[in-house]
């Protein structure tokens, strides 16, 4: 342990749970540019890939092949291939070179090369490559939604909020595998409550998945995971065709499928085989596109931390959602699992992904408290809502969540609950009790809401399965229980898959079933002006948080009673070793009445007073009119004080001590934060004041200090410096007075 | 589909919704709760057909996106393929299942069954490359 104090604080700071390690390349444990990744390279004869990034076709593994044969575009190729990494990259950046040019050029460049190309970029310039290369014009985003005891009733609470908060896709997942259809339809249920349109997804093991798509109770599905490595693929129990059968089939259900990789994974399997983590990634990348994915969920994802405990891990984690999207992909991008103990590591993280804006966010914001999220935790969660809401604000981004009121989260929560206890009455499940209900639309987590007996829930369940029940079943149960609006919504997700619209990439539905894609709503940001841009109704909409406040609200109105004082005329110069002059803004017992902590300020001037006679001074009140400043206040009253000491004390409460022959932005003591500030504080201000003025040695007024008070009061500080400026009456003389 | 334009047809449920039909003939206009009260619409209606996947298709070809038009075109052949049939070859398909006899018989019946000669493309692509890394039962 050390001696240091300092060094012990720190140490206390949740980063010190972390390991932060140095590379180690052998067991993959590198970023980016791993010594070991291959040279990029490219041989084509008579139309056939012979070799590819430091391997011979007869060498090739399982990608390798999949990849030649189906993922690069052997024109493109020829044309790209041979230029410098660096001219490939400056064309990232460069804004007059369009996104579907990019996208094109992508098609020729092999994993080898994708990798060292984006490696060439800082972070700055990833960010602006990725605002470029997003799939779909407008950013979204995605939720996870899960609780510990599979509470039906809480799970459609939840979905119905998080479609209502503008997530455009919601999954869950299940602690128990015998839930997943119960978990289905309730965030089915929720969802469509919370906005119809919304797409579903429940993440359970491949053919479970399957099933639940073809009986649609789902629409989408991002459970198709594939790694960088053979060894960890086989491990996984796919290979590139399996996969690419799984996708063809997903499609031919008109269900819309999205792969997953990420950084780490192939270290943490033990198979990265001494390769970078962007260079396996760009491999899962190349693939996925070859298999004709529409898109990919990637960015570390369940092994995020793994990436961050090594230098570059958070840049790494950006170039490879930006590689996902120069391949045409819809991205994802991570921000799903928790990434770091630190708050400021993560949403440092997140950044990248925040501001350039991708077609998800995050690949899952926990809607729900960490304690119920069942995907690793929620990076950001319930609990962060207003926190992400207000950055959107502030940096005037769209990063897929919208503002809610409380009451209308609190409606939508209850139809939901209640829709869904009604469907779970009509199917013949078991009873969502009434408390059940009422304990999902209002309690915080899972804890708070009644058990359940679960025996009964999985055998139900798998009657789903086995009865091959349908989301037509469901709507038709939800128009029973005159769930009307809902039983509509549940049938228009059916009818979705019908017409197939939402297999185009970075698909999402939009208002009015209006289905929004890189097709028909593509990315064409070409610079300043062009793009999506936060502005007008939808600006309007991010900016109207449920706790923002009418600044006219905040300060107090101006008063028109009588102020309590006599005033006695133009003050004039006084006379006398033991005068004290205290000197008030223009609106100080005029148009306010009290400082910014609440003092009344006839108990303010009592305090000063009181503390100037105490210590043997002489009192003198004048209002200076000409100015709101405090030091000119000061210094005009202690010109006018026979001793040359005066106080100046604004109306929001700031007050100086000052002295006739200082300069104005000189002064003896200042009181700058008014909202510490008490009556003992203006009584010994009095003092000093006083103690000044008769010459005599005194020691400051020690003076509180609170660093937050300034963020805290800064705007009510605004409203009243405002309302003290509207007074100043230009040259007017100050005024004495007295108070009745 | 002859008067079906992939460039400006798209969203075909919103543009073209008298291009999409079920499985069984019926209208996407025809699919609303109103029918679902009356008994009008059959189980198993709400799923798409080998047609409109082939115009999604075109669709994203037209968009200069080949491997997922590539996919879409699998997905038709797959759209008349039954549940079972699909959970069976996806498992054929993973790593260590199938002889390459067992693939080489799966390619035939999708090409004789199922009219799905893309999909049997994948199946012996996979057999060669299982073969070739020792990934055949």
């Amino acid at each position: 342990m050390t001696d240091s104090a300092r060094a012990r604080a720190r140490l206390n700071r949740n980063l010190s749970l972390e390991t932060i390690i140095e590379p180690q390349p052998d067991l993959g444990l590198v970023t980016m540019n791993g010594p070991n990744d291959p040279e990029p390279g490219l041989t084509i004869v008579d139309g056939t890939i012979t070799a590819m990034d430091g391997k011979t076709a007869d060498e090739f593994d399982l990608i390798d092949r999949f990849v030649s044969l189906r993922g690069i575009d052997l024109e493109v190729a020829n044309e790209v291939m041979h230029l410098s990494d660096d001219e490939i990259a400056l064309r990232l950046v460069d804004v007059s070179a369009s996104r579907d040019e990019l996208v094109r050029l992508s098609g020729g460049l092999t994993p080898a090369k994708l990798a060292r190309v984006v490696g060439r970029l800082d972070p700055v310039e990833m960010m602006f490559a990725l605002k470029k290369l997003r799939a779909r014009r407008r950013p979204a985003n995605q939720a996870h939604v899960t609780n510990r005891k599979e509470s039906p009733a809480l799970l459609a609470a939840d979905a119905a909020e998080a479609a209502a908060r503008g997530f455009a896709e919601i999954e869950t997942t299940v602690g128990v595998a015998r839930y997943a259809p119960f978990n289905a339809i309730a965030l089915l249920v929720g969802s469509q409550v919370g906005r119809p349109g919304v797409l579903t997804q429940c993440a359970v093991e491949e053919k479970r998945n399957l099933e639940l798509g073809m009986q649609g109770l789902t629409t989408y599905s991002e459970t198709l995971s594939v790694y960088g490595t053979d060894a960890a693929m086989v491990d996984g129990d796919d290979t590139p065709w399996s996969k690419a059968f799984l996708a063809s089939a997903y499609a031919s259900r008109g269900i819309k499928v999205r792969f997953t990789s990420g950084s780490g994974s192939e270290a943490l399997m033990g198979h990265a085989e001494g390769c970078s983590m962007l260079y396996l990634e760009a491999r899962c990348l190349a693939l996925i596109r070859a298999t004709g994915s529409q898109g990919v969920q990637n960015g570390g994802i369940s092994t995020v931390a793994l990436p961050l405990s090594l230098p570059g891990g958070t840049k790494a984690i950006l170039a490879e959602n930006l590689v996902a999207a120069w391949l045409g992909l819809e991205v994802a991008s991570g921000n799903d699992a928790i990434a770091s103990h630190s708050p400021i590591r993560r949403t440092a993280k997140l950044m990248g992904q925040f501001l350039p804006g991708t077609d998800f966010v995050t690949s899952g914001y926990s809607a729900v408290p960490k304690y119920d999220n069942m995907f690793g935790g929620g990076n950001y969660d319930a609990d962060d809502l207003d926190e992400w809401t207000t950055i959107q604000r502030d940096w005037q981004v769209d990063a897929g969540i919208e503002p809610l009121d409380e009451a209308q989260a609190l409606a939508v929560r209850k139809q939901a609950a209640g829709a869904v206890q009604a469907v779970f009455r009509h199917l013949s499940f078991p009873e969502i009790t009434d408390e059940e209900v009422a304990a999902a639309v209002v309690g915080y987590d899972s804890r708070d809401v009644p058990d359940r007996d679960r025996a009964a829930d999985v055998d139900a369940a798998d009657l789903v399965f086995a009865e091959e029940l349908t989301g037509v079943d469901v709507a038709r149960a939800l128009d029973i229980a005159g769930y009307t609006a809902v039983a509509e919504a549940v049938l228009g997700m059916q009818r979705l898959r019908v017409s197939a619209d939402y297999l185009q990439t970075s698909a999402i539905v939009g208002d009015d079933w209006r289905v929004e894609s890189a097709v028909n709503d593509p990315n064409e940001y070409t610079g300043p002006g062009t793009g999506y841009r936060l502005e007008g109704e939808r600006w309007e909409k991010l900016q109207s948080l449920p706790h923002r406040l009418d600044p006219g609200t905040l300060a107090p109105a101006a008063t028109n009673q009588t102020a309590p004082i006599t005033v006695l005329g133009d003050a004039g110069q006084g006379a006398g070793r033991d005068e004290v002059v205290i000197g008030v803004g223009p609106a100080f017992l005029g148009t306010l009445r009290a400082t910014i902590n609440g003092l009344e300020h006839e108990a303010v001037i009592g305090a000063l007073v009181d503390g100037v006679r105490t210590a043997g001074g002489r009192p003198r009140l004048v209002r200076v009119r000409r100015t709101s400043d405090v030091a000119f206040i000061a210094h005009d009253a202690a010109r006018l004080s026979g001793s040359g000491i005066g106080v100046g004390v604004q109306s929001k409460g700031t007050a100086v001590i000052h002295r006739a022959d200082l300069e104005p932005l000189d002064n003896l003591e200042l009181f700058s934060m008014a909202p510490v500030l008490t009556l003992d504080s203006y009584r010994a201000i009095g003092g000093n004041a006083a103690a000044y003025a008769l010459g005599l040695r005194t020691s400051p007024v020690p003076a509180e200090l609170d660093n937050y008070a300034r963020v805290k009061h800064i705007v009510q500080t605004a409203l009243l410096h405002a309302r003290e400026t509207a007074d100043v009456e230009e040259n007017a003389a100050p005024i004495e007075f007295t108070l009745r | 589909m002859a008067d079906f334009d992939p460039r400006t047809d798209y969203p075909i449920g919103t543009r073209r919704p008298d291009l999409v039909r079920t499985p069984g003939g019926m209208a996407l206009t025809d699919l609303t709760l109103e029918q679902l009260r009356r008994g009008a619409i059959p189980d198993d209606e709400f799923r798409t057909t080998p047609e409109t996947l082939r115009m999604q298709a075109e669709v994203a070809r037209t968009a200069r996106r080949d491997q997922l038009a590539d996919n879409l075109d699998r997905a038709a052949e797959l759209a008349k393929v039954p549940n079972p049939v699909i959970l069976e070859i996806y498992t054929a398909l993973r790593p260590g299942r199938s002889s390459l006899e067992d693939l080489e018989q799966w390619a035939r019946r999708l090409e004789t069954d199922y009219d799905a000669p893309a999909i049997a493309g994948l199946v012996r692509e996979a057999a060669a490359a299982y073969a070739a890394r020792g990934l055949l039962a």
